[in-house]
């Protein structure tokens, strides 16, 4: 009974959020009026043509930057009333992300780069996790090798382990298979919904290609800032 | 904090970038290098002036003057217990009959077995006290060596021919650098007289040496005796004053050194900065990443600040350990300085200090651009291009990493000057010629901007740009290779204008030779020699020595006793040479009052004419009453006028003029001006002179001029060492900055060698750069150098200001040349190399 009450809780909920961004000549308001909520364990995806506000939205609902006006509630927290610290304690120990261009840390090797979210927490037993993560992921041989030693999809599976190792609640990705070639896509995508089955977390996609939005339980689809959907699939 | 994690995160992010890394910390070392080694060597100098201050003064206690000790003293003297020894040196010609060469020599005369501490040090050893019984003389090597003279040799000092018995090497507490104007010669004692060189007039320094038993107290015999011993112009010195003066003179060349060395600690330091701004922009996405993982800002920062720390403490380190081991060059340096010899010893507590202080001001600024790391927002990993809101105001705690910096530095120079007022004005001129540059640097980004000559060659366009383009290094290079230009251009225009001031009082129709120590029955004889000579007779001066009584109705003593008023004592107590004339010379001015040149009626109040700094000194004025002592008769006298003397040319000068009609029937000598055309007629004549007049002195400005030289030489060899610091800093910042631009840049060449530029293009764009940044900073340089130069010759050296042009001509070439040829050499990995092969390596 618990476990179903916080599952139906809202992980992230959006009030009246808009954003604009001050620029030389004049204001540029990138989201407008954005309202939806999202429950434990859903997975969205946020679709949208170049422009339409997908990526300062994902930004927004992470709390990685503050809303103009309106409210971000990230696990029942108001995101505006939190210093940049207190966020950052909060995506560590609630968010994962995983990005388009893969934002490894070059200098660290693909354990070190996946343990940091771990490191961070101050977890026990670091880099067993990392290792089994990175096993789970098929790069468990790569484990010492730099980001530069390996291809993209190897740099976005090593990734998505990071984004996993903190077994967040709720999982940001950006463009996931942005950078790779159809068939490396398509196994990180199923790699994705397979670790995200398993961990249990909730999924936010921003995406542009609608094949990977289909596969999600919800879509919203944004367009000049505004959302103009939000469906079920 | 989790410590271990961000030590461990700091070390493994650190770990494939240690030679960048390194790179980026490498232009402290040589600062750090140049403080230790200026304060291991100036304490090595510190320790060697308390063992061999003994040994530099050779006494416990030495009494000088200008006169033989007066009866009432002689009595104080005598009671002194231990050991005695005396001297009486004078300056007189010497001839060597071997070869008939003839040189201004010091000679000593000197009874007893001083040095009683210390050692003169000849060749043969047992020469230096053979010499007192053999009635022979040590000659000093210098002198052996102009005229090939070996022990058994003869010179001639007045009347009297000595056998050489020994080679001096060593100068008794005096440095090398006057003894080849007047080199030095021991004879013994007794035997003074008989070369007839010590006659009325001459200038004879009289000193007496004791050696006390160990448990008398050689300071406070001179506490009780100073002041009478001084009222009679005789001065006390025991071993400590040595201590305390030789600490006091090496001081000064103690801070002249730190400064320096501060310059070269400052170069690296601006060096530090800019290699940290630009490793923190290559880092910024990594930040971005850890803070969008969940990483504190503070955290992040600290993971950064860590490897800069130990980064410090590694250059550091190495630095102390170059600095320690320059400090054994540096005695060779300035031995021509230091009249001891001075250990080469590790200094612990100069390391110590160097260390600190580097790292110290190493840490405030690499903290400046550190500190930003804290503003990185995590949404850079989402945005690229993201820019933080607020980064135009400037974080309180960079302003206060500054004010750190001012106050660290300005705590330092006030340690090294002992005055606030010096220390905050040296500061204030770092400040104004960083300053100064910064403001050029970015006056040349805004003018390059704004004036784009936009139908240039592409070539051109390019390499022009480059200098205000994102990450340009102009103002970072222009900033250090203009300190160190204008350091260098200074040095060598003021080393210039010294030399060619003191060579101009050689042209023309400027006298350049003075005979002095003439009897009165022997002018005539030496008129008719230099006329046949063929040379002329530019002055024909009397002089008479006396000493000054006492003034505005008050003696002499009561002056000196009187604590209220200030009166210099070497005004007073000196022996004054005066002469007598109708008419004011060309190098006098009359400044006020009237020149009074004869006394018609002897009984009639007596004018004199008194130099106006000398006058200030006694602290007389216009219409004052002088008494003179001249050889036993008192004579009262009154000031008419005040000149003020220029000592532009080689005359002969006197704070005290008396009229025609006063001392003609006094006891004098005279001195004898004359211009010789060339060495060869100059070396003749002063054979000439010595032969037949043993007792004449002959000074030329040849030797002086040769001597002078040679003094400036050493002292721009040293302080060009010195310099060396700052400017090799200057160019390893160089180096870092350039190869550091070209991680910037490297991206952009291949792109355009990916596009077809040729090799030739790339190198062209980037020589366009280099040598506009090598001009620009020369030509800064330059200017900043000529202010300063004209602001230390015009109100330190008070000479003529002269733009010299081939020196800052070659500074210019050296450092545009230096610049474009690192410049290119960090560039020749992207033109030798496929664009592949260079992507996949530095990218």
């Amino acid at each position: 009974m618990i476990d179903n009450a916080i599952d139906k809780q809202d992980v992230l909920k959006i009030e009246s959020l808009s954003k604009t961004y001050k620029s030389n000549a004049k204001d540029l308001t990138v989201l407008k009026d954005v309202n939806f909520n999202i429950q434990a364990g859903e997975t969205v995806s946020i679709v949208g043509p170049s422009g339409s506000g997908k990526t300062t939205l994902l930004g927004l609902c992470a709390g990685l930057d503050k809303p103009t006006n309106g409210s971000v509630a990230l696990f029942g927290k108001n995101i505006s009333e939190l210093d940049e610290d207190q966020r950052a304690l909060l995506r560590n120990e609630n968010v994962g992300f995983i990005f388009q261009n893969f934002q490894l840390i070059p200098t660290l090797t693909a354990l070190e780069n996946v343990t940091i979210p771990l490191e961070l927490q101050g977890a026990k037993k670091v880099k067993e996790k990392a290792l089994e993560l990175l096993d789970r992921v098929g790069l468990k041989d790569r484990a010492n090798h730099y980001p530069n030693q390996l291809s993209g999809g190897e740099q976005q599976r090593v990734s998505l382990a990071r984004a996993f190792s903190n077994e967040p609640k709720l999982l940001f990705a950006d463009e996931p298979t942005g950078n790779l070639d159809g068939e490396t896509g398509d196994k990180i995508e199923n790699l994705l919904f397979d670790l995200n089955k398993e961990k249990g977390t909730t999924l936010i996609i921003v995406t542009h290609d609608l094949e990977l939005a289909s596969r999600t339980s919800r879509v919203i689809r944004l367009k000049s800032g505004l959302v103009v959907s939000d469906k079920s699939n | 904090m989790n410590w271990s994690f961000l030590f461990r995160t700091a070390l493994a992010d650190a770990r494939t970038q240690w030679g960048k890394l390194f790179l980026f910390i490498s232009s402290i070392v040589l600062g750090i290098a140049a403080l230790v080694a200026i304060n291991s060597f100036n304490e090595n100098i510190v320790n060697d002036i308390d063992k061999q201050s003994a040994s530099i003064i050779g006494a416990d206690i030495v009494v000088t003057g200008n006169k033989a000790i007066p009866e009432e003293l002689a009595e104080a003297i005598q009671a002194l217990p231990g050991e005695k020894s005396r001297e009486q040196e004078l300056l007189s010609m010497a001839f060597v009959p071997k070869n008939e060469g003839s040189q201004f020599v010091r000679v000593k005369a000197i009874e007893g077995n001083f040095p009683f501490y210390g050692k003169l040090i000849t060749e043969p050893a047992s020469a230096a006290v053979d010499f007192k019984n053999n009635g022979t003389a040590l000659v000093d090597k210098s002198f052996m060596k102009q005229f090939g003279l070996v022990p058994g040799d003869e010179v001639k000092l007045g009347d009297q021919v000595f056998i050489i018995e020994g080679k001096l090497m060593n100068n008794m507490g005096a440095s090398n650098l006057g003894a080849g104007f007047a080199p030095t010669i021991y004879i013994p004692f007794a035997n003074l007289a008989s070369t007839n060189l010590a006659q009325p007039g001459s200038i004879i320094d009289y000193s007496y040496f004791h050696k006390v038993p160990a448990d008398f107290d050689a300071n406070i015999w001179k506490s009780e005796n100073r002041r009478t011993f001084s009222n009679e112009s005789m001065r006390i010195r025991t071993i400590d004053d040595q201590r305390e003066n030789l600490n006091e003179a090496f001081n000064s060349l103690n801070s002249f050194l730190n400064l320096v060395a501060l310059v070269s600690l400052l170069l690296g330091c601006i060096g530090v900065a800019s290699s940290v701004f630009i490793y923190v922009k290559n880092k910024i996405s990594s930040i971005a990443i850890f803070r969008c993982l969940g990483m504190k800002s503070n955290d992040a920062f600290i993971i950064y600040f860590l490897q800069i720390l130990v980064l410090g403490i590694l250059g550091s380190l190495l630095g102390a350990f170059i600095g320690s081991a320059i400090q054994i060059l540096l005695p060779k340096v300035f031995s021509d300085f230091l009249p001891f010899t001075v250990a080469t010893e590790i200094s612990w507590s100069a390391i110590g200090q160097g260390l600190s202080l580097g790292l110290l001001v190493t840490i405030l600024f690499a903290l400046i651009p550190l500190l930003e790391i804290r503003k990185i927002s995590p949404l850079r990993t989402l945005r690229t291009n993201f820019q933080e809101e607020g980064t135009g105001r400037r974080d309180p705690l960079v302003w206060l990493c500054y004010a750190a910096i001012i106050l660290c530095l300005t705590v330092f120079l006030f340690t090294l000057t002992g005055s606030i007022i010096n220390a905050l004005i040296f500061m204030g001129g770092i400040l104004i010629a960083f300053f100064i540059l910064y403001m050029v640097s970015k006056m040349i980004i805004w003018a390059v901007r704004k004036f784009f000559p936009r139908n240039w060659s592409f070539v051109l366009r390019q390499g022009l740009a480059n200098l205000y383009r994102p990450n340009n290094q102009t103002q970072i290079l222009l900033v250090s290779l203009g300190l160190g230009t204008s350091i260098l251009s200074t040095l060598f225009i003021v080393q210039g204008l010294i030399l060619e001031n003191v060579n101009a009082m050689d042209a023309g129709a400027q006298p350049n030779m003075i005979l002095f120590g003439i009897e009165s029955n022997q002018m005539e004889d030496l008129k008719k020699t230099t006329r046949d000579f063929d040379l002329p007779v530019v002055e024909e001066v009397p002089i008479v020595t006396m000493r000054i009584e006492g003034w505005k109705g008050r003696t002499k003593k009561e002056w000196l006793q009187d604590t209220t008023v200030r009166v210099r004592r070497w005004a007073a107590n000196r022996e004054t040479r005066v002469t007598f004339r109708d008419t004011l010379d060309a190098s006098e001015k009359l400044i006020a009052g009237n020149f009074v040149g004869r006394i018609e009626n002897p009984g009639d109040s007596i004018f004199i004419s008194l130099d106006e700094g000398y006058a200030e000194s006694l602290n007389v004025g216009l219409g004052d009453e002088v008494v003179f002592n001249v050889q036993g008769m008192l004579m009262k006298t009154y000031v008419s006028s005040l000149r003020e003397i220029e000592f532009v040319s080689m005359r002969t000068r006197f704070f005290v003029l008396f009229p025609r009609g006063v001392l003609e029937d006094a006891p004098q000598f005279q001195v004898l001006v004359t211009k010789a055309p060339n060495e060869d007629v100059m070396a003749a004549y002063r054979t000439s002179v010595v032969k037949a007049f043993p007792n004449v002195s002959v000074v030329d400005l040849s030797s002086i001029l040769t001597t002078l030289n040679d003094i400036l030489k050493k002292i721009s060899y040293a302080v060009q060492f010195m310099a060396g610091f700052s400017i090799l800093t200057g160019l390893i910042v160089l180096l870092s900055s350039l190869i550091l631009s070209k991680f910037q840049r490297v991206r952009e060449s291949v792109l355009l060698r990916t596009l077809g530029a040729s090799r030739a293009q790339i190198l062209k764009i980037n020589a366009t750069e280099y040598l506009l940044i090598g001009v620009l900073a020369a030509t800064t340089g330059i200017l900043i150098s000529l202010v300063a130069s004209w602001l230390l010759v015009r109100f330190q050296l008070d000479f003529d200001y002269k733009i010299r042009f081939l020196p800052i001509i070659l500074v210019f070439c050296f450092v545009v040349f230096i610049t474009l040829f690192i410049g290119l050499w960090t560039t020749r990995d992207v033109v030798n190399k496929s664009p592949l092969e260079t992507l996949r390596k530095d990218v």
